[in-house]
């Protein structure tokens, strides 16, 4: 320490964590200055910092239109619908022994989803989204999802968790043809973080198509979690030019889409992950935080954290909660620690603020 | 009267030639207008699409790609990786590219030099079209340097060597006539090896060429036009000879057409060597090279064995050189300034159909008046034919 005070390294802008994620691996070292970010280069490239910086990951942006990855984070039970709208797919009635009877309205469509700026992936999908919307009941509750298929193959909802086999959504008579309905019912068990999906045959695309979503079964009153912002996080990828490969990842189906648009959570407050991972094709998916470390609760389905880490890894159909406070203000990537997948889409923001908004 | 009647019969004499025109466009509106295309295929048919990368150049900012689109219909790219990672570009023009169209995209990128980079374009329905750079080195930009360096290389690959090869001619005096068909022979040999050659080449970058230009049928139909072209004007150049009282010389007229035709033909090699440089494959490029150079010290013996009996000039000699060897230089600055996948499938067309017409011309020259068969089992010329097609196909194994 030869100088006076302490050294002036300002908290880094956003751009200059791009510059650190997208260029220090390539070029060699990056310094601060105080003032700014600047890339020194290998082989005498001569590439401003700027444009360096924009370099990495995807043109433009997609159309939230019809799906808001923001949106989705926080939205289960159709909770991102108006009030009336909501009644059409979602119910709620109290049973006599305390607990619930949850009714959805669940239909199959095909539709193109954009997946990345100006890339259309002919999907299959739950109501119209891909993943399909997250459903959430407390253990014990009566689920009750009728399902239509307004697609064009033979589909079913196959749900993880207890069920008689009648449910199960998975053998070639529980197929649901197109045009056809049919209705599942079962109790809510265990508590957890459990998924949703597609069992039609071919097994491979009915998954990769995009039929697939998050189901929380929070624990019992008695022994609810704490309150915290809670988000939902779907793993997954996108085999565009059907090569049995994914030419697409993503957090919640849009590349590098909350790089564009940082997921926002508050310093100090307790953040609740359910991360889900339904990539096909590759063996495992994974999430690493930068910055910080999470507590681990595999599949939800206790209630205390079997480790703390800052990177999980996930094979598909596993999942689990993460927990974690923000300590810092300012902005932490999440990415798989595939770089692959983190260079191909699954690849985002944490933008945590004093007050949200600020 | 009889004035109208003959423009009458000029009337009818153009409708009908027109008639079957017009019932033909007809045919076609209503096609279009019909859009039968969706009636047998049915709406919603995913769209055909194909990319196709003409030209990468690589500079110290990145990459530079031109693109084409060889589909019938519009192609719109909308996101690109390298080396499996999105990245960002700017494409010229914005927007879909359509049929026959093409679009230049500006890629910043840092590449590693030596290795190898893959371009991956994903258009907008999820479609992809890779490109690999084998290995990474920069693009030469056109200036005098660049310009400098493949006339350099057009020296040393074509007018040095077939030089080299003219200086032969003194030996080629003395050798007799035995001698003199057992050259004549080995010429037709190695030519007949650069035919095959030039042929394989030639179909190979048909197959890189976009679909819609019909590669294989341009090359081997711009082939014949240049065999048949040549013939014309060494019948001519021959005749005019002969109306000036000039008996001898028919075997500097030969020499002229077998200069010509080497010089096509090395035209077509320069070009490869451009192109090799302008597709960032350098180190193809110097393969070539080296390939080229020894296999065109063997052109010049071509050119002057039909000078066997005849009286040569130093000026005639180097106008020779100049006219087998020069074109390599002129092929290379278009091959590695103005690449395209079509014109260099119509060049090498063009230094192939030479080729054959040269075979031919030194063919008639070996037999001369003699039946075909017993000329060419005779021993000399036997054993010429063979010596040139294996000193070509060892030199170039060699070269590898």
């Amino acid at each position: 320490m030869k100088n006076k005070g302490h050294p002036k390294i300002r908290p880094l802008s956003r751009r200059a964590w791009l510059h650190l994620a997208g260029v220090s691996s390539l070029s060699g070292p990056v310094v601060l200055d105080g003032q700014d970010v600047k890339v020194r280069s290998h082989q005498g490239l001569k590439v401003e910092p700027d444009r360096l910086g924009s370099a990495m990951g995807v043109v433009g942006k997609v159309s939230t239109e019809f799906f808001d990855p923001t949106c989705f984070l926080r939205s289960w039970n159709f909770s991102d619908l108006p009030p009336t709208e909501r009644a059409r797919f979602y119910r709620e009635t109290p049973r006599a022994n305390g607990t619930l009877l949850r009714e959805y309205e669940f239909f199959a469509v095909d539709r193109d989803v954009e997946i990345a700026p100006g890339v259309f992936f002919p999907a299959w999908t739950y109501n119209g989204q891909v993943p399909g919307p997250t459903i959430r009941a407390t253990a014990g509750d009566q689920m009750r999802i009728r399902f239509v298929n307004q697609g064009s193959h033979p589909h079913t909802i196959h749900f993880h968790g207890w069920h008689p086999p009648g449910m199960d959504g998975s053998l070639s008579g529980h197929q649901v043809m197109p045009g056809d309905s049919f209705l599942y019912e079962f109790e809510a068990e265990p508590f957890g973080l459990h998924l949703y999906h597609c069992h039609a045959s071919p097994l491979k695309r009915h998954i990769h198509k995009g039929l697939y979503g998050v189901f929380i079964v929070d624990p019992p009153n008695e022994s609810a979690r704490v309150p915290a912002d809670e988000l939902v996080l779907v793993l997954n990828g996108f085999d565009t030019n059907f090569d049995a490969e994914n030419e697409v990842y993503a957090a919640n189906t849009v590349a590098s889409f909350y790089m564009e648009e940082p997921i926002r959570v508050r310093v100090g407050q307790l953040v609740r992950m359910y991360v889900v991972n339904m990539t096909e094709f590759d063996l495992i998916n994974s999430l690493h935080l930068h910055g910080m470390f999470f507590d681990v609760l595999r599949t939800g389905t206790g209630l205390s954290a079997s480790e703390s880490t800052d990177t999980i890894m996930l094979c598909q159909g596993e999942r689990a909660i993460l927990e974690t406070t923000f300590r810092y203000q300012g902005d932490f990537m999440f990415h798989a620690h595939q770089s692959e997948f983190a260079e191909l889409g699954w690849m985002g923001m944490f933008r945590a603020e004093e007050r949200p908004g600020a | 009267m009889l004035d109208i009647g003959v423009q009458l019969r000029d009337l009818r004499f153009w409708l009908l030639a027109l008639l079957p025109v017009c019932l033909l466009t007809c045919v076609l509106g209503l096609l279009f207008w019909a859009e039968l295309g969706d009636a047998i295929r049915g709406e919603d048919y995913p769209p055909l699409e194909e990319l196709i990368f003409q030209k990468v150049e690589l500079s110290p900012e990145g990459f530079s790609a031109t693109v084409f689109n060889d589909g019938p219909n519009p192609v719109t790219i909308a996101q690109l990786q390298i080396d499996d990672a999105y990245w960002s570009f700017a494409a010229d023009p914005v927007g879909a590219v359509s049929h026959l169209g093409q679009a230049t995209l500006t890629i910043p990128y840092p590449w590693v030099h030596g290795e190898t980079h893959v371009l991956r374009l994903v258009t907008s329905t999820g479609a992809t079209f890779d490109h690999e750079v084998a290995v990474a080195v920069s693009t030469p930009k056109a200036d005098a340097r660049f310009l400098g360096i493949f006339t350099l290389i057009g020296l040393y690959v074509g007018v040095i060597p077939v030089a080299i090869g003219l200086l032969w001619l003194p030996f080629v005096k003395q050798v007799g006539r035995k001698g003199l068909d057992f050259l004549l022979a080995l010429t037709v040999g190695l030519l007949l090896f650069l035919l095959v050659d030039a042929v394989h080449d030639g179909f190979e970058a048909a197959s890189r060429a976009p679909g819609s230009y019909q590669g294989i049928a341009l090359f081997l139909f711009v082939a014949l036009a240049a065999f048949v072209g040549l013939e014309v004007v060494g019948d001519r150049l021959r005749r005019s000879r002969l109306t000036a009282g000039m008996v001898e010389g028919s075997g500097w007229v030969l020499a002229l057409l077998v200069a010509t035709g080497i010089g096509l033909h090395n035209f077509g090699e320069g070009l490869a060597i451009g192109a090799a440089f302008a597709l960032g494959e350098v180190s193809l490029g110097m393969v070539l090279i080296v390939g080229f150079a020894l296999h065109n010290t063997t052109e010049g013996l071509a050119i002057v064995a039909p000078l066997a009996n005849e009286k040569v000039r130093l000026g005639q000699l180097v106008q020779l050189g100049v006219l087998g060897g020069a074109p390599t230089i002129v092929g290379a600055w278009i091959g590695g300034l103005l690449y395209s996948p079509i014109w260099s499938v119509v060049c090498l067309a063009a230094g192939t159909g030479a080729i054959a017409q040269v075979v031919l011309q030194l063919g008639r020259q070996v037999v001369g008046g003699a039946p075909f068969a017993r000329q060419m089992t005779s021993r000399p010329v036997a054993a010429g034919l063979l010596a040139g097609v294996v000193v070509m196909y060892v030199t170039g194994l060699v070269v590898g």
